[in-house]
């Protein structure tokens, strides 16, 4: 009978996927973290935040490294390949979340001096819902779920129906109340880098479907 | 001699050491002027296979093969077919080099004399000369052809054995493993000779060496228990073979 047995690479790909949960997780707490900072116009907060960003930075450059080191000294071929190329891939995107974050948290310490304008539930529900997707994709990834990143990708829509909404309403406070014109641009940007966080989760999400089915798709216009 | 076309084709095949089956059900293509690898475990058959080519395995007693392989529409298997025509038309380099206790000119000479294809002297030096100059030996050796040839490195000796196939210009080469006895140096060097041969030839080579199969070859086909499982071309059996077995095999997952 066909007896199967791990191989070093699947060892050394083991460390790399925690080290990609690591990163996901800290920018999962980034993304909360910058919602809070908004809302509460927490500025302290909002440069710890970006602070901490070069943490994230840093775990890419590892992890890029270690692929490397396991495509010279296993040379994996087939799923074990895309998967060591899916985790170079996802990295980036992580690190370019990352950076989304970050643009959020540079928003909350410039509106500081602006009037007050009461942010909008929306803005906070696009937050929870960019974290989840992340949250999902990465589970997706570990676990090499096809389907369920997919369903995740599906989720993309949702985002950018709430984005239009907070786009409107902004546009509409524009209209009415010049002096609170810029604040409601800084909220514009908010909520766009939320916006393309899910874009980049539904880049992470095709990177998991070709990991596992070795067929390269593209979710954005599979669902347009 | 258009490139990729199929000039083996084999059907059917089933091959017997006495009563046990050592191949079944073989189907494939080997296309003109290209690689095809094979891969797989020990006791697989592909060296079995790969000796079905050229008809190798009729020196072994009790054999026997069922279905057909055709060269260039021809069953190789037919009984009125020229044996010896079919292993100059289908030379073999085997795992260990093997040159004669001879000249390395009278190695390379060997075949040529015997098949008397060579009109004369002068002829005859042209095919030494033309063969080792294709193997990448004629720069190194011209001054020492009448050397023995069992005083060559191993690599060298390689190169020699393949430049005697040369000589009697076939359009098939086999090789069985042809650089498990070679140092990495003198293995990238064969596995230069044969990417520049392919111009020319038509390769199939057997190897245990998965990472030598996925850069030489163009096509790949990886055996297991008898079977052909999967054949395809290289970098698609490397990056996303159609078939789990093949996966697990290339992936060192097989217990």
């Amino acid at each position: 009978m066909l007896q199967f047995h791990q191989t070093a690479f699947d060892r050394e790909f083991d460390k790399i996927l925690t080290d990609v949960q690591t990163m996901a997780q800290q920018v999962e707490q980034a993304i909360e973290r910058s919602m809070e900072a908004l809302y509460d116009n927490n500025t302290d907060l909002a440069h710890k935040i970006i602070a901490e960003d070069a943490k994230v930075n840093k775990l890419r450059y590892d992890v890029e490294s270690e692929c490397l080191a396991l495509i010279a000294t296993q040379q994996p071929t087939a799923g074990d390949l895309r998967a060591v190329i899916a985790a170079m891939h996802i990295v980036v995107e992580l690190e370019r979340i990352g950076d989304h974050v970050k643009g959020i948290a540079k928003t909350v310490i410039m509106m500081e001096e602006e009037p007050l304008l009461k942010t909008f539930k929306k803005i906070r529900k696009m937050g929870g819902l960019s974290h989840e997707m992340l949250r999902d994709v990465i589970d997706a990834f570990v676990e090499r779920d096809a389907e369920k990143a997919r369903t995740i990708a599906m989720r993309d829509p949702e985002m950018d129906d709430l984005y239009h909404v907070v786009f409107e309403k902004l546009v509409k406070v524009m209209a009415h109340k010049p002096e609170l014109v810029t604040r409601a641009t800084y909220l514009m940007w908010c909520s766009h880098n939320l916006e393309r966080i899910a874009d980049r989760v539904t880049n992470i999400a095709e990177r998991v479907i070709f990991m596992a089915t070795g067929t390269f798709g593209d979710l954005d216009n599979a669902l347009a | 001699m258009r490139k990729g076309k199929p000039v083996i084709l084999v059907r059917n095949l089933d091959f017997y050491y006495g009563a046990s089956r050592a191949l079944s059900g073989i189907q494939l293509d080997i296309k003109k002027h290209l690689v095809t690898a094979l891969i797989g475990p020990s006791g697989c058959g592909k060296s079995t296979f790969l000796r079905c080519l050229n008809r190798m395995n009729d020196t072994i007693a009790n054999t026997r093969v069922e279905g057909s392989i055709l060269l260039d529409g021809e069953d190789i298997y037919a009984p009125e077919y020229d044996l010896a025509d079919l292993r100059r038309r289908v030379g073999m380099v085997f795992q260990k080099p093997n040159p004669f206790p001879k000249s390395v000119f009278d190695n390379v000479a060997f075949g040529p004399r015997m098949l008397g294809i060579a009109s004369g002297k002068t002829e005859l030096e042209e095919m030494v000369f033309s063969s080792l100059e294709q193997v990448g030996l004629w720069q190194e050796l011209h001054e020492h052809l009448k050397e023995d040839a069992l005083n060559l490195s191993l690599g060298q000796q390689q190169q020699l054995c393949l430049a005697r196939v040369l000589a009697v210009r076939p359009e098939i080469i086999l090789m069985d493993e042809p650089a498990s006895a070679l140092d990495p140096i003198a293995t990238a060097h064969l596995e230069q000779l044969i990417f520049k041969l392919k111009e020319a030839y038509t390769i199939v080579i057997v190897t245990h060496n998965m990472q030598q199969a996925a850069r030489v070859s163009d096509f790949t086909g990886f055996f297991w228990m008898g079977e052909l499982v999967e054949y395809n071309p290289t970098n698609q059996l490397f990056t996303r073979p159609a078939k789990e077995l093949t996966e697990t095999y290339i992936t060192g997952r097989m217990g």
